[in-house]
């Protein structure tokens, strides 16, 4: 088991290698940086001093080299635009996101796992084809309308709801919190609702055709043969054997949770990290943009990881097929 | 007066005692990005410095009516061509509590000299400081420098003490080192509000500065910036009360807070002036059909396109209504304008343009890439999208390559040669003073000079004469050199003026603002309630 961990983990450095030598690549297209970093009135020869002291006239092998060596000795380097560590700023930065994805995330589950097992039972009740119906509009319609149409009809036009930020945090240790706080729980709701619509739908879904298939199988209709009560039927056995597939999917969809809160973020005015990234394009601010990119790749590896492992405790073939030896 | 009454009001509360929060204001805004930097020398932005002057102040600072007072200097006076006497003004504390010495101004012009600094423009304006006693100094110029004063407001003087205790000596660095400079995130200095709180990109918290020296009027004790970078949301957040003002808001949403309860739309013009400008340096255009020449070196050609344009239909139909039209390069707020120039615009005819045309050997037109910025200017690329349609009616193929400030500015600055054939730009003199544009966009490429001169515009007498302004102390005579330079270029047309942009503000009803023309937001104009 050490062995498998340690192998991802080998694995993941590779991957964020990669992400990193692909994110240098294109950093070149994305525009020149000194003009955000100067006035206007600042002279040409001191644009030219500033890009020689930044090294952004170095060949890109130059920059890549200097920026993986810096980083694997976890040194991400010097925000443009906020003039800090980028270090700093993604500490400052992290608990937000992740609190907001948390939040997405189990909302996603504790909402979408109940109205999959419930359409899957009473497949042609009302409330069963609203949901469905439901659930294509939360599929179809992009994050970013979602959030705007939220912020309009609950900030407002019902003004119950505030319409950006992250309202009052309480800071323990380096993290800060608003969970703990009325106005940072009242925050959260439309962000937390927006980014987790897509999952909650998705997961649905799956949960639906899983229990449809598993409902069909032989173990299920012996169960029912053997006189087991309904629930225990439902949800020992069937939903037990559809949750593999729903661990696999949700594990990937928490790595694109934390990832695509981007748009959330920045239709919200979130203060996490997605939001820095968004503002980092727009400003050109190349090691930011690098080091959010390979913590991301990092976050993909270490959940797939989590999800692997999670197999294990899930699926007891899995634990026989390795005691039986292959 | 006013002052007086605040004065009287905050000593009845504190008779009052603790239960006088009853006065307390609070004044939330949003702007489209943050302050770069705390640091008052790091960044030479107009955003940037604007906020600060609410933390810290020059020497000189503008009023609500935009002319130069004095600010942290009493008086000055020209003791001799090259040499400025400011004394300083008594009795002026930081926010610490350190008394404003001429010696915080002399370190302050010292810092801005420091690598990391982004006003080293300023400090080349200033050759050396002379320390006559604790309130006297001296300013000693290169050359004479009869605008000097007007250059300060964005010089903001630190305390010297402040600095050496904190380790920021010097401006925060761009590249920086392991830890950031303090300045960069803490502040210290004279102005009506001090700082309480600053996560970058996140939020800025200010509070009234109790013991401030000069004429605040405003009622505000604590100030909440917040950038919000999308415009529906910001919009939304004003709409829904979650903040008191916010800009900018896009010209298309004016009618929605029009409509909204609460709030409405603050315009007004901004000293910004849009232009059109063409390559006239190249022996050949880089990006057109026509090879082996420069369409645009032959005047008739630049001529027509202006005939060509219609701003008042840009004005119309794309800036609604909102836009001032313009003949000359600067606008009515800048020092140098001339009203009566400015109505000498060329007026839109077509039929003329095309003869113009067809006289200079294009009576087909000609292919032409326009460079043009999206998210920079007011509309911008609907202006380029406009401008390439009455374009096309003289036969002028446009190929309108809008994109990303950054990557625009990346592509047609110096930096990259000025990789461009005809483009689109705005600028607002960051002087107030016609020199600055002069300077920077229509003199020759020499010496420091046309830096943002992206065509190569060059006319020789354009140039001496912007020389001869910068030297110039009788203002009658400078009057009459900067008409002249703006006359030549007009006639010639060495860009084409489009217009002013508005400037786009929405805010409460509860509140009141007054709205400079550099877009700047000054708090202590800020009245909370009625």
């Amino acid at each position: 088991m050490i062995g498998f961990i340690a192998a991802r983990l080998l694995q993941s450095i590779i991957v964020m290698l990669a992400v990193a030598l692909i994110a240098f690549a294109l950093f070149r297209f994305v525009g020149d940086p000194i003009n955000n970093m100067v006035g206007q009135d600042t002279t040409l020869e001191e644009r030219a001093e500033l890009r020689e002291r930044l090294g952004l006239d170095d060949p890109f092998p130059v920059q890549f080299a200097r920026f993986a060596i810096n980083a694997a000795q976890g040194e991400f380097g010097f925000s443009y635009q906020h003039r800090r560590p980028v270090s700093a700023l993604i500490t400052e930065r992290f608990p937000a996101t992740m609190e907001l994805a948390l939040v997405s995330a189990i909302l996603a589950v504790a909402v979408g796992i109940p109205m999959g097992v419930y359409t899957a039972l009473k497949r042609y009740g009302l409330l069963s084809r609203s949901f469905m119906t439901l659930s294509l509009i939360g599929i179809s319609l992009p994050t970013f309308l979602i959030g705007i149409l939220l912020i309009l009809f609950f900030g407002v036009i019902l003004r119950w709801l505030p319409t950006f930020g992250r309202g009052d945090v309480i800071a323990i240790g380096w993290w800060t919190s608003g969970l703990l706080t009325a106005d940072g729980l009242r925050s959260l709701i439309m962000p937390a609702i927006t980014l987790a619509l897509f999952q909650m739908t998705l997961i649905m879904r799956l949960v639906r055709a899983e229990m449809l298939e598993v409902l069909r199988t032989d173990f299920v209709k012996f169960g029912r043969a053997r006189g087991l009560p309904d629930s225990h039927v439902h949800f020992s056995i069937a939903l037990k054997n559809t949750l593999v597939p729903v661990i696999t999917i949700t594990g990937l969809q928490l790595g694109s949770i934390i990832a695509f809160a981007i748009i959330t973020e920045s239709v919200f005015q979130w203060p996490g990290m997605g939001l820095m990234f968004i503002q980092a394009v727009a400003e050109v601010d190349i090691p930011v943009m690098a080091a959010y990119l390979v913590l991301i790749a990092f976050f993909f590896v270490v959940i797939n990881l989590i999800v692997d492992l999670l197999y294990f405790a899930v699926d007891p073939r899995l634990r026989v097929d390795r005691a039986g030896g292959h | 007066m006013r002052l007086k009454s605040i004065a009287a009001v905050a000593l009845a509360s504190a008779a009052i005692g603790a239960h006088m929060p009853a006065q307390a204001e609070t004044f939330r805004w949003a702007f489209q990005g943050d302050v770069q930097t705390m640091d008052p020398h790091g960044l030479f932005e107009t955003m940037t410095l604007g906020f600060q002057r609410n933390i810290y102040e020059g020497l000189v600072i503008r009023n609500e009516t935009m002319e130069t007072v004095g600010a942290l200097a009493e008086s000055w006076e020209n003791i001799s061509p090259k040499v400025w006497r400011f004394k300083i003004r008594e009795g002026v504390t930081f926010h610490n509590g350190n008394p404003l010495t001429a010696e915080d101004v002399a370190f302050s012009v010292e810092r801005i000299r420091s690598e990391g600094s982004d006003l080293k423009v300023v400090a080349g304006l200033i050759e050396k400081t002379e320390v006559i006693d604790d309130y006297t100094i001296d300013f000693h110029t290169p050359n004479p420098d009869p605008i000097l004063v007007n250059q300060l407001e964005i010089f903001y003087i630190m305390d010297r003490e402040w600095a050496e205790a904190n380790g920021a000596l010097e401006a925060t660095n761009v590249k920086g080192g392991d830890e950031g400079n303090f300045a960069n995130l803490n502040a210290n200095g004279t102005g009506p509000f001090r700082l309480v709180e600053r996560q970058s990109g996140v939020k800025t918290l200010l509070e009234r500065n109790p013991d401030y020296w000069g004429r605040a009027p405003t009622n505000v004790t604590t100030a909440v910036f917040t950038p919000i970078g999308q415009d529906a949301t910001r919009v939304a957040a004003l709409i829904s009360g979650d903040v008191d003002m916010v800009y900018p808001v896009p010209v298309q949403d004016w009618e929605r807070l029009e409509g909204a309860d609460g709030v409405a739309p603050l315009a007004g013009p901004e000293a910004r002036t849009i232009f059109l400008g063409f390559d006239q340096d190249r022996a050949e255009l880089l990006y057109s059909n026509i090879k082996g020449k420069n369409p645009f070196k032959d005047m008739r050609v630049r001529q027509a396109f202006m005939h060509a344009i219609n701003v008042d239909a840009i004005k119309a139909k794309v800036m609604r209504g909102a836009s001032q039209p313009t003949g000359l390069m600067v606008a009515p707020a800048v020092n140098g304008f001339n009203p009566q120039l400015n109505e000498a615009r060329p007026a839109y005819d077509v039929d003329k343009a095309k003869a113009l045309m067809a006289e200079a050997g294009y009576a087909d037109g000609f292919e032409v890439t326009m460079d043009c910025p999206n998210d920079r200017y007011v509309n911008d690329e609907k202006i380029c999208q406009a401008a390439a349609s009455m374009l096309a009616r003289i036969g002028v193929k446009v190929d309108l390559l809008a994109q990303t400030k950054s990557k625009y500015f990346g592509k047609v600055l110096a930096q990259n040669n000025y990789d461009t054939s005809f483009f689109l730009l705005g600028w607002t003199p960051s002087t107030f003073d016609s020199h600055n544009p002069l300077s920077a966009l229509m003199s020759c490429r020499q010496g420091g000079m046309g830096a943002f001169n992206l065509g190569g515009y060059c006319n020789e007498r354009v140039t001496e004469l912007t020389r001869m302004i910068q030297g110039e102390t009788d203002q009658a005579k400078r009057q009459a050199m900067i008409d002249e330079a703006f006359e030549i270029h007009l006639q010639e047309v060495g860009h084409i003026p489009l217009h002013q942009q508005p400037l786009s503000w929405g805010v409460s009803d509860n509140v009141t603002v007054v709205q400079r023309p550099d877009n700047v937001l000054d708090l202590r104009y800020v009245m909370v309630g009625n």
